[in-house]
């Protein structure tokens, strides 16, 4: 069907692709894994015909195909969903879903009714509860990512291409995902798909392809590998166990919720937060699990309810208020509240915490910069150095380097928001790492997760959220992912 | 990045010496130390409102309102300037008041107001000029005193004006570089949601910019005052867009968070050239205005096209 014959791409006179060839077969779902900067992206980039190769070329069906735009692969047959989110924010959901395929009438005007009734069916299929004439501004980042892939899907395209769709999504999302996955094989489309989450690859892959810096290692069936032996083909050595063992937390309490409430997202959340404690929220999309952290960190306050901190009765309504207070935050949304995409790694990382790096008004550069060094060196932030732009990082290294300079304030409580979202099985292993030595320091941390492992793995209590409301408060080391699920999901 | 921010001052810097060469050989006057200190006098005033709207388009707003702000500073300043009547501060202080009081109010209306900074200094363009007009009622206010008309006079052998300017430009240049403040207006400008997510009072920065832009449309308004011995209620029409343009020639997007002073005062330069060149060749101003529309727009499309590539 489609076929990769010896791409090759260069990223100023960086190879980033080594000529790779791959073949996707009809009806099959293939993954294509290995750790951030790998040259998955790059690799369904340059089939969709976002980059043009430097090097070989693309067969379809047997042609030799030259993609000069998305367009000219689109009209071929070849829709990609994005790792990037690129939803127009003040267009409705059913615009979005339609864009550059709107259903006209003779005259040449869109057909609204038929725009929104296709939108409709595209999220129904999918199994989404969003509304198609929603402007995209007001959905979350789950929420998003439906309408994309519901976009992707919309163009009956021959060949799908998923970078990273799930990134985003609940299990309860993922499944449904699945679901549509498995219409599409029957119906003959080949879907390529890439994912850091493991489980996911062997529920979904037929056949996979592992990259590693640049290079194809190994294309196999999917039932002829275990995920021992893909972890070890994607990093090229064995991972015996990226989870850290947990730390008993003290009795000390720090933080205290009582009855936040911020109509419709949550209400009636209480909750208390230990010293050396990994307390986790966990949820479906539209649970509310961020907008309550993101309430404790003063981004969008509680409209009602009680914030307690080591005892006293506090405010927090803004962001500088919650670091005051001794809280950071890595939120979610890392190019929308992250980044400063045009700044250097050293000035992303100092931004919080400017304040103490300063005489008086006036920045201390020297001190500014061996600062940034230690924190890049001490959580492994891979750039060519200080001074390179963020937006040039992989997306693994940009999520060190905010974890970095949250943690510069030395805030006794952290909330982490998604802190391995899309970041790959490496850069994974360092943050849990990290998290574990802040716990063993005497840190609180509130864990916001999609990757219920993850959250078991980390996490010393979890509540589980349902529709804003508290279902269960669980003892991680007693409990399990069935259970998570049965408290998460709607009655 | 630091490269390439040499590479873009280098390609201004080149196309400068060229219109300066092509100038000095076209005719006998451009490189006379006359023409040369005329030349400086006439892009003080542009350089002070570019230095300072470049704090404005950092963070990702716009000031529409600086000609309107010059003539009401200028009157303000010349209704205070009569010959005996005060020193020679409280004219100047009452510019720069009315100045920074014009930035202000911008800034109360982008950040607490949330009103779109386009809408507001357009809003403060027209009745900023109003409120000239009606100070002055209508007409120019002479009869200033020499002791203010003198600050248009030379120092040490330097125009006045030029010293403001380059010390304004020093003073900006410092600031964007060494202060706190500097830094968290690039932050603001490259994504404010971010800035304001890693603790930065967002709205404090940005009412800074304004009234500091304000304040140097005020010192724009005391100068052009001093050197036309007037406060015209009618000065400084359309000199925000001469500003902006400026700026952005020098480098600066519009979408914040990229640019420096040392662009900006390339693009002063570049732009007060190209005015003093046209009129040594007597092209008619009819022409004058069809010519610079298109060096602008020209030098920016040449920008943005290297800098993709």
């Amino acid at each position: 069907m489609l076929r990769a014959l010896e791409l090759r791409k260069d990223f100023g006179g960086l190879t980033v692709l080594h000529p790779v060839s791959v073949d996707f077969r009809p009806g099959e779902v293939h993954a294509l894994m290995g750790e951030n900067g790998a040259g998955k992206s790059t690799l369904m980039k340059t089939l969709a015909g976002l980059y043009r190769p430097d090097g070989g070329h693309i067969e379809w069906r047997g042609q030799r195909a030259d993609f000069a735009s998305p367009h000219d692969a689109l009209v071929t047959g070849i829709a990609m969903i994005h790792q990037e989110l690129m939803p127009i924010p003040d267009l409705t959901v059913a615009e979005n879903i339609t864009l550059g395929a709107e259903p006209c009438n003779p005259l040449g005007f869109i057909d609204r009714t038929r725009q929104t009734e296709r939108a409709r069916e595209l999220l129904r299929e999918l199994e989404a509860d969003i509304n198609p004439s929603s402007l995209m501004r007001s959905l979350t980042v789950a929420q998003t990512q439906v309408v994309e892939i519901a976009k992707a899907l919309g163009r009956n395209a021959d060949v799908v291409l998923m970078d990273e769709p799930t990134a985003a999504l609940s299990d309860h999302e993922v499944a449904a995902l699945f679901r549509v996955i498995g219409r599409l094989k029957a119906r003959g489309v080949t879907v390529v798909y890439t994912t850091h989450k493991m489980d996911e690859v062997f529920k979904v892959a037929d056949r996979i392809s592992v990259l590693r810096d640049g290079q194809l290692v190994d294309t196999a069936p999917a039932d002829k590998l275990s995920p021992e032996k893909l972890i070890s083909l994607m990093v090229g050595r064995e991972l015996s166990d990226i989870f850290p063992t947990r730390l008993p937390p003290s009795t000390e309490v720090v933080l205290e919720a009582a009855d936040l409430t911020r109509e419709p997202y949550y209400r009636g959340i209480s909750f208390t937060l230990h010293r050396g404690e990994i307390l986790a929220f966990a949820g479906l999309m539209g649970a509310g699990r961020t907008e309550i952290v993101s309430a404790l960190y003063g981004l969008q306050p509680a409209d009602a309810g009680q914030i307690k901190r080591s005892g006293e009765i506090v405010r927090i309504m803004s962001p500088s208020d919650a670091i005051a207070l001794g809280i950071g935050m890595v939120t979610e949304d890392r190019k929308g509240l992250g980044l400063i995409p045009a700044l250097s790694v050293r000035e992303n990382i100092s931004l919080s915490a400017l304040p103490s790096l300063s005489r008086g008004p006036l920045l201390d550069h020297a001190r500014e910069l061996s600062t940034a060094r230690d924190q890049m060196a001490a959580f492994s932030v891979k750039a060519s150095g200080p001074e390179q732009p963020i937006q040039q990082l992989s997306g693994g290294n940009q999520q060190k380097a905010l974890l970095a300079r949250c943690l510069l304030n030395q805030p006794d409580i952290i909330i982490l928001d998604e802190p391995t979202r899309g970041i790959d099985i490496g850069a994974k292993a360092e943050i849990y790492a990290a998290i574990q030595e802040l716990t063993r320091q005497g840190k609180a941390i509130l864990l916001v997760s999609s990757e219920l492992p993850e959250v078991i793995a980390l996490a010393h209590r979890i509540i589980v959220l349902r529709l804003g409301d508290t279902s269960a408060v669980l003892d991680a080391a007693t409990t399990n992912q069935e259970a998570v699920l049965r408290f998460a999901m709607p009655l | 990045m630091l490269d390439r921010n040499l590479l873009h001052r280098f390609g201004i810097l080149i196309v400068i010496l060229l219109i300066g060469l092509g100038l000095s050989v076209c005719t006998e006057t451009f490189l006379s130390l006359s023409n040369l200190t005329n030349v400086a006098r006439q892009i003080s005033i542009n350089g002070i409102l570019a230095v300072g709207v470049t704090f404005v388009l950092l963070t990702a707003g716009v000031d529409l309102s600086l000609g309107s702000v010059v003539a009401l500073s200028g009157v303000a300043c010349a209704s205070f300037a009569h010959p005996g009547d005060h020193t020679v501060a409280l004219p100047i202080a009452m510019g720069l008041l009315t100045g920074a009081a014009c930035g202000l109010t911008n800034g109360m209306l982008v950040t607490r107001g949330a009103v779109a900074p386009f809408i507001v200094t357009l809003g403060m363009m027209t009745v900023a000029r109003g409120l000239a007009l009606i100070a002055s009622g209508g007409r120019p206010v002479s009869n200033m005193s020499p002791e203010l008309t003198n600050l248009a006079g030379d120092f040490l052998g330097l125009p006045i004006p030029l010293l403001c300017f380059a010390g304004v430009t020093l003073l900006a240049w410092l600031f964007l570089r060494h202060f706190r403040l500097g830094r968290y207006i690039y932050a603001i400008g490259g994504n404010e949601n971010a800035a304001r997510a890693a603790g930065i009072s967002v709205a404090n920065v940005k009412l800074f910019a304004y009234t500091l832009c304000g304040v140097l449309a005020g010192l724009a308004g005391v100068v052009l005052a001093a050197r036309t011995t007037t406060g015209q209620p009618n000065a400084g029409v359309a000199y925000e867009l001469d500003a902006i343009a400026a700026v952005v020639i020098g480098g600066t997007s519009l979408a914040g968070g990229v640019g420096t002073i040392t662009g900006t005062i390339l693009g002063v330069l570049l732009i007060g050239e190209i005015n003093n060149g046209l009129d040594l060749l007597s092209v008619s101003s009819y022409y004058q205005a069809v010519i610079k529309g298109v060096i602008i727009v020209g030098a920016v499309w040449l920008d943005r096209r290297q800098s993709r590539s």
